[in-house]
């Protein structure tokens, strides 16, 4: 039995008369990376700013490393790191000034900033303004900044909004790392591959709820697997490829037939060898992984966007 | 505890001075070409009955230090703004260092502006009649006026949406000397401006630093001076903690 670094029951949280965390129960292992995904406005930063006292709660519970929130703010805020959405980072300082600033303020020498830098990859900029760096570089810094304190518990809004594939890639195998050390991790994380990539468990948060908890496989059961669409010249030939398979959803309007497969190259094999049977041609052929809107839809009823929609 | 923190804090700040020399030197040279151009071009215009740039140089002294606040507030807002300050706060720093910091880091540009002025103020003949004790309270009403207006206008650049109206929240106080007896006297004004400016807080401020100056201080302005920086430091503080808190 682990230890459990978040424990999280009835958590509410409203601006005004608008809900935004209605009810959230969640519990979070020590050394393990716990992910919070959702669209936008689903309630993702109002829930990290509360479970990192920058917020208070309305109701609920709320412990963080054996801390209540509400009671012992500042023995939370002594094991936690939080890096926010937005690159957190002093501009007018350079990179190795802002690792010092925090390294002075938490009281730990200065012996770690440059290990950081070099972590992180860094230590070719560590002199210059924060203000030049990229996004990537920003994030990085960020990261790091937060590291300085060696804090056990680390929140991270998500941490790779606005990074490209590269810097999105580095990220978390740096995230990797820490819970190799022993931190616990939580983020938040608009993206499924990312929690399927990065997550031992994942809750998904649908306007200010929690629809659905477990571990990215159990998740993914509950959702419709990949697919395969094809396009095609012709009403008969789609016509003829909705009757040739089996299952599968012709919509007119687009010439395109939607065909339930796990994208391997045997379920293709089969599935290109049955049209050649019936001597149908496909114009196009591309095979669909399931995203955020596939979960929502799966979850929820909606897709992640119309509620916006309605609203509009 | 908070003493290291703010210690810290105030590095930074000064850093943030030395990386922005260009607001630094504009809250310098800015007072100083006013003054210029009132002493020099405006200055014979003026009949108040003595050497004008002895009667200018005590508003010189607090337009220096209206003008420094707008790096001041625009740092302030810098800082929340662009989320470091939310870094801090859940960092358990201090919650006073963070402000203690821009406070003190603004009256120490305060302290530049007005010794830039009182040098240029001697360079073009002013000669006050001031002893070394009424030079000390002019330092101390310098100090005192930075550190209230120093927490006013950290307050209204945390308050403000975005750092451009930071900027633009503080000229209200830069526009407010020159509706003082800071140029001419309040009873040369027009009707209504003449109350308004004989009872701002300015002022007293003003006079109390002319009193200083010329070695005879009115009781009446020293006290109404001091209340009125009182009073604005209380606000500011109470302000500026307030939006620090609840502003996330």
């Amino acid at each position: 039995m682990r230890d459990t670094a978040i424990e999280v029951s009835g958590l509410r949280k409203a601006y005004g008369d608008k809900t935004v965390l209605d009810g959230i129960d969640l519990t979070v292992e020590a050394g393990t990376i716990f992910s919070l995904l959702g669209p936008n406005g689903a309630g993702k930063t109002t829930a990290v700013n509360v479970l990192t006292t920058l917020t208070g709660a309305d109701g609920g519970t709320v412990r963080v490393g054996g801390h209540d929130i509400a009671r012992e703010p500042k023995a939370v805020r002594s094991v936690i790191g939080v890096t926010g959405q937005f690159a957190a980072v002093d501009e007018l300082l350079t990179g190795e000034e802002n690792l010092r600033l925090m390294a002075d303020l938490h009281r730990v020498g200065r012996r770690s900033v440059p290990e950081l830098l070099e972590r992180f990859d860094l230590t070719g900029s560590a002199k210059k303004l924060s203000s030049t760096y990229s996004g990537g570089m920003r994030r990085k810094l960020d990261l790091a900044m937060t590291l300085v304190g060696t804090p056990r518990i680390i929140f991270l809004d998500e941490p790779t909004t606005g990074l490209d594939p590269r810097s999105r890639r580095t990220m978390w195998s740096i995230i990797r790392e820490l819970v190799a050390d022993g931190v616990t991790v939580l983020l938040t994380t608009q993206y499924l591959d990312e929690a399927d990539h990065l997550a031992d468990r994942v809750a998904v948060l649908d306007q200010g709820r929690l629809v659905a908890q477990g571990t990215p496989a159990e998740l993914k059961r509950q959702i419709p697997g990949a697919h395969v669409r094809l396009r095609f010249a012709g009403v008969s030939d789609l016509d003829a490829a909705a009757r040739a398979l089996t299952g599968a959803t012709p919509d007119q309007e687009s010439l395109s037939l939607k065909v339930a497969s796990d994208g391997s190259t045997k379920s293709l094999r089969a599935l290109l060898d049955r049209l050649a049977e019936h001597e149908i041609d496909a114009e196009e052929l591309s095979v669909h992984t399931p995203d955020l809107d596939d979960v929502f839809l799966a979850l929820t009823g909606h897709n992640s966007a119309s509620t916006e929609a309605v609203a509009k | 505890m908070s003493m290291h923190d703010s210690a810290i804090m105030l590095r930074r700040n000064f850093k943030h001075t030395i990386r922005n020399p260009i607001s630094v030197f504009n809250a310098i040279l800015f007072p100083v070409i006013l003054m210029l151009m009132f002493v020099y071009v405006l200055g014979d215009a003026f009949s108040v009955g003595e050497h004008y740039v002895d009667y200018a140089t005590p508003g010189m002294i607090l337009l220096a230090i209206c003008y420094g606040l707008s790096a001041t507030a625009v740092g302030a807002n810098s800082d929340m703004t662009k989320g470091i300050i939310n870094r801090f706060k859940v960092m358990d720093v201090s919650r006073g260092a963070v402000l203690t910091g821009q406070v003190i880091a603004s009256m120490v540009n305060n302290v530049i502006a007005v010794a830039a002025i009182v040098g240029t103020a001697y360079a073009l003949g002013f000669r006050p009649s001031a002893g070394l004790l009424d030079w000390l309270g002019v330092a101390g009403l310098v100090l005192l006026l930075g550190f209230a207006i120093g927490w006013f206008t950290v307050a209204l650049g945390l308050f403000a949406k975005s750092p451009e109206t930071a900027g633009l929240g503080v000229v209200p106080l830069i526009m407010l000397p020159f509706f003082s007896s800071a140029i001419v006297p309040a009873d040369k004004m027009g009707a209504g401006v003449k109350q308004f400016a004989e009872y701002q807080p300015f002022t007293p401020i003003i006079e109390t630093f002319r009193g200083l100056l010329a070695g005879a201080p009115h009781t009446g302005d020293v006290i109404a001076a001091l209340a009125w920086c009182a009073g604005i430091a209380i606000v500011g503080y109470l302000w500026a903690t307030a939006t620090f808190t609840k502003r996330a």
